[in-house]
């Protein structure tokens, strides 16, 4: 065996240091196997390890050095060319793996420097969205805060609890050392210190508002910072603590009621607003957060609308107090009222009495004294006494009539009357005084006048003999002309008077009646005068003529009672006048007019004669009595339909037939089967004719027969024809006639 | 006395007697009435009318009652018609003789109701005859000039 090139150990000199090799060199390869040992097991427990080949190299390189280091350990000693030949086989590729190793390296440490960086990255990131997450979880927590102080104010509509409230909520949210409001004094140049949070009443402090701070403040709706040294801010004794808390201070918009539109809030429109200052604690080192100031911001706005909920409500109380009272009062005005009017009433209905009854006596006695013999002074005397108690008894009842007609209680006696008598009777009781002043009266009607209206008769008299009688005591001589007729168009104006328009229609007209006389006229600025009570024309004419004025007014009332209009018209003094009057009258009429074209309008009380176009039917299965009925009912003027069936006639019977006249003398029910059709077939009453049975014995079952099936009325043949006259009068006035015999 | 009023007297004399005769009664004055500008011919009219519709129910009448089996019904509804006829016409015999034919319909009286059949056509034809005068007379009347007197 050759022996090798290293150098030959030897034992005894250099042994120690050749010990210490291969001690070093077997430890080196322990480690070197155990390095990608480790490498192994750890990474195998790492969940993910992206460079695994570079792992396979790099453990192939360490195993290779170890194995160096390892087979090394057998060359301290004498070794063969096998150990030899491992030896070199192992460096080779050891040489190789390494250099293979070196190389990737040079691409893999980039990246893992680059792996680096990105976790820099993200956990800035991180930090960075931690930090939001503090910042919304603050304005959240605001958020919340701001909620419950405005559900705590607005759960009150008391003015005090909401601002004590307001005050205790905020100074617990942003644990505050104080919290105080100055509201403005009712003069409105100061701010009064109104609440505060720890003192429990606050001083009557004020301070002026034209403060720089505060109109500050008042100029903008954010909070704003003071200096804890303004006015506002001195609110406790100074504790002698390092530094004071800082202040902040916000205006809180007192809103009145009318300061709301619908669409927009109110702004700078309010001229009113109240302070609140806010101090954080005093050696505590908080600042304002921007979030606080916000909070701060919104509690004041919702303090300002609750203080006006609190101000509308205060408002609406107070009114609702106020217009229970006025009630009251109204109440009892009314009440007492109601007691004088029937005070009033009673005592006018017992005067009335009362008056009367002596005035009675007094005229009552002095005409039968009047009868008895006197001696020409005692007998002038007693007709002065007469004519005094005739005009004071006129003058009570005009009075009286007067102060009915004053308050509305009068009203008019409506009922049908004969106008032409009404005139005639008017015209008798003046004629006897007129004669004596030998004055001609006539008396003109108008032929168009109905002889009969529906008014009320006793006033419409009264009228027309107070005018009559008027003209006849202003005349001394000539005539007096009385016209009356039917007033339309021009006629139903007074020229004087524009705001009478009278509308004319079919139930009613309106009755002019003028009375012109030839007496001492009236002068014109007289005339307005004429009609208020108690005046009296001056003029020596007529101051004589004794009246109480009254007359008049009074006729005016009833005048304007019927709708109408009464004026008088002169042309002068000494000229003569006309009094004119309209009133309203309504043409009298039966309740069932409108159904019976055939009745002429006021002719009520002449009977009808005739019943012109009125369309009948005349069911008989007879053809003599047939034709027999229906002569005598074309003779009565009616339009007659004959039918000779019932079932013709229910074939042709309408609603413009108005009676239908049916023989029930025929053996079978052929009549009342009829009856009942006609009932089906016109089911309203006002279309349905009258029904009537012509039958020749009218005992109690045939009556009962034609009731039960609903006839209107019965006849018994033969009928004449007076009875068939006064038949259909009947009828068609009250729409049922139960028997004519 | 002119010739105009005379045949009036005759006229109102003739209806008198038929009145008195029990011939018509005051429904026939009422027709009487019922006459006048418009209906100049009214009760000529209702009276042929009459006199036509009385000769057809006799015939009826008789055939009904010439029966093997005598339908009285029949008869009876006949006579109730002839009754109603009568009397608006104002024939009251002929009325008074269907009062009694309707006792022998009902009772079913075989001859009773042939006898009051005969009655009752003599009574019809003695009726038409007088009435038939007393036309003649009002058209006499007219022709002359005048004017039917109205009977109260």
């Amino acid at each position: 065996m050759e022996s090798c090139n290293c150098i030959e150990p030897q034992w005894p000199a250099d042994e120690l240091l050749m010990k210490y090799q291969y001690i070093s060199d077997f430890f080196i390869a322990l480690a070197y196997f155990s390095i990608p040992l480790e490498l192994i097991y750890f990474v195998k427990k790492s969940a993910v390890f992206p460079y695994r080949w570079v792992l396979v190299q790099f453990g192939a390189f360490i195993v290779l050095c170890g194995a160096t280091h390892l087979i090394s350990l057998w060359t301290f000693s004498v070794h063969s060319k096998t150990v030899e030949a491992v030896m070199t086989t192992a460096k080779v590729l050891t040489a190789a793996v390494s250099c293979a190793t070196a190389l990737m390296l040079v691409h893999i440490i980039p990246d893992l420097l680059s792996v680096k960086n990105r976790e820099r990255f993200l956990k800035n990131k991180a930090a960075e969205l931690d930090r939001e997450m503090g910042l919304i979880r603050t304005q959240e927590e605001t958020g919340r805060h701001v909620r419950m102080l405005t559900h705590e104010i607005r759960s009150t509509l008391d003015r005090h609890t909401i601002l004590k409230t307001t005050l205790v909520e905020l100074g617990r949210t942003l644990a505050l050392e104080e919290c105080a409001l100055w509201m403005p004094t009712r003069t409105g140049i100061e701010l009064q210190l109104s609440y505060t949070l720890r003192q429990q009443n606050p001083v009557g402090y004020t301070v002026p508002i034209h403060h720089p701070v505060i109109n500050q403040v008042f100029s903008g709706n954010r909070a704003v910072k003071i200096s804890p040294n303004c006015p506002v801010a001195r609110l406790r004794p100074l504790s002698g603590k390092y530094m004071q808390g800082e202040v902040v201070a916000v205006r809180v918009p007192l809103l009145h009621l009318n300061n709301f539109q619908i669409n927009d809030w109110p702004e700078l429109s309010t001229k009113s607003y109240a302070l609140m200052v806010l101090m954080l604690p005093s050696d505590s080192a908080r600042r304002w957060h921007v979030h606080e100031l916000e909070l701060v911001e919104v509690v004041a706005d919702q303090v300002a609308v609750a203080l006006s909920h609190a101000a509308i409500l205060e408002e609406s109380m107070r009114a609702r107090d106020l217009l229970m009272e006025q009630n009251v009062a109204l109440d009892l005005a009314r009440r007492e009222a109601e007691t004088a009017i029937r005070a009033r009433n009673d005592f006018l209905a017992v005067m009335n009495h009362e008056m009367r009854t002596p005035m009675h006596a007094i005229i009552a006695l002095s005409s039968l004294l009047q009868e008895t013999e006197l001696t020409p002074e005692q007998r002038l005397m007693v007709e002065t006494i007469l004519k005094s108690s005739n005009l004071l008894a006129t003058l009570i009842n005009d009075v009286l009539d007067l102060s009915r007609l004053e308050d509305g209680s009068l009203q008019l006696d409506i009922e049908t009357f004969n106008v032409h008598a009404t005139f005639t009777e008017v015209l008798n009781l003046i004629k006897p005084i007129a004669s004596v002043k030998k004055l001609l009266i006539t008396l003109n009607l108008a032929p168009e006048l109905p002889e009969f209206a529906v008014g009320d008769e006793k006033r419409l008299m009264q009228t027309i003999l107070n005018v009559v009688g008027n003209a006849v005591k202003f005349s001394k001589e000539g005539s007096i002309s009385i016209t009356a007729f039917v007033a339309k168009g021009e006629t139903l104006r007074d020229p004087q008077a524009p705001d009478f328009f009278p509308v004319s229609s079919n139930n009613h007209f309106y009755l002019r009646v003028q009375v012109k006389d030839s007496g001492a006229g009236i002068s014109p600025q007289d005339i307005p005068k004429l009609f208020t009570k108690f005046t009296q024309t001056q003029s020596t004419a007529t101051r004589n003529s004794g009246g109480s004025g009254l007359g008049l007014a009074i006729c005016k009332r009833f005048v304007n009672l019927m709708e109408g209009h009464i004026w008088i018209e002169s042309e002068g003094l000494g000229k003569g006048c006309t009094a004119i009057f309209i009133v309203k009258l309504a043409f009298p009429e039966r309740s069932n007019e409108s159904r019976l074209p055939f009745i002429p309008k006021g002719h009520v009380n002449q009977g009808l004669t005739s019943f012109p176009g009125l369309k009948v039917l005349v069911m008989d299965d007879n053809g003599v009595s047939r034709m027999v009925t229906k002569g005598l009912l074309v003779h009565l003027g009616c339009d007659v339909t004959p039918v000779s069936s019932s079932d013709e006639c229910l074939h042709v019977v309408s609603q413009d037939h108005k009676v239908v006249f049916m023989d029930v003398c025929v053996p079978s029910m052929d009549g009342y089967e009829l009856a009942v059709r006609i009932h089906e077939k016109f089911t309203k009453r006002h279309e349905r004719p009258l029904i009537v049975a012509l039958t020749g014995n009218t005992d109690k079952l045939t009556k009962e027969a034609c009731m039960r099936v609903g006839m209107d009325g019965v006849i018994l043949k033969p009928v004449s024809v007076d009875k068939m006259r006064s038949v259909l009068t009947d009828l068609l006035e009250h729409r049922v006639l139960f028997e004519a015999i | 006395m002119n010739a105009v009023a005379q045949l009036q007297r005759q006229f109102v004399d003739y209806f008198n007697s038929l009145y008195r005769e029990g011939v018509v009664d005051d429904q026939f004055a009422e027709l009487q009435k019922l006459q006048d500008e418009s209906t100049p011919d009214f009760v000529a009219e209702v009276v042929t009318l009459f006199f036509e519709d009385c000769e057809k129910l006799i015939n009826n009448m008789a055939k009904a009652l010439d029966q093997q089996v005598v339908d009285y019904k029949q008869v009876d509804s006949h006579v109730h018609q002839l009754k109603g006829s009568s009397s608006s016409v104002g024939a009251m015999r002929v009325k008074n003789l269907c009062i009694a034919f309707r006792t022998h319909c009902e009772a079913q009286n075989r001859d009773g109701c042939v006898r009051c059949l005969q009655q009752v056509n003599n009574e019809y034809l003695f009726l038409k005859n007088k009435l038939q005068t007393l036309f003649r007379l009002q058209q006499q009347i007219l022709a002359a000039g005048g004017s039917i007197p109205t009977i109260a």
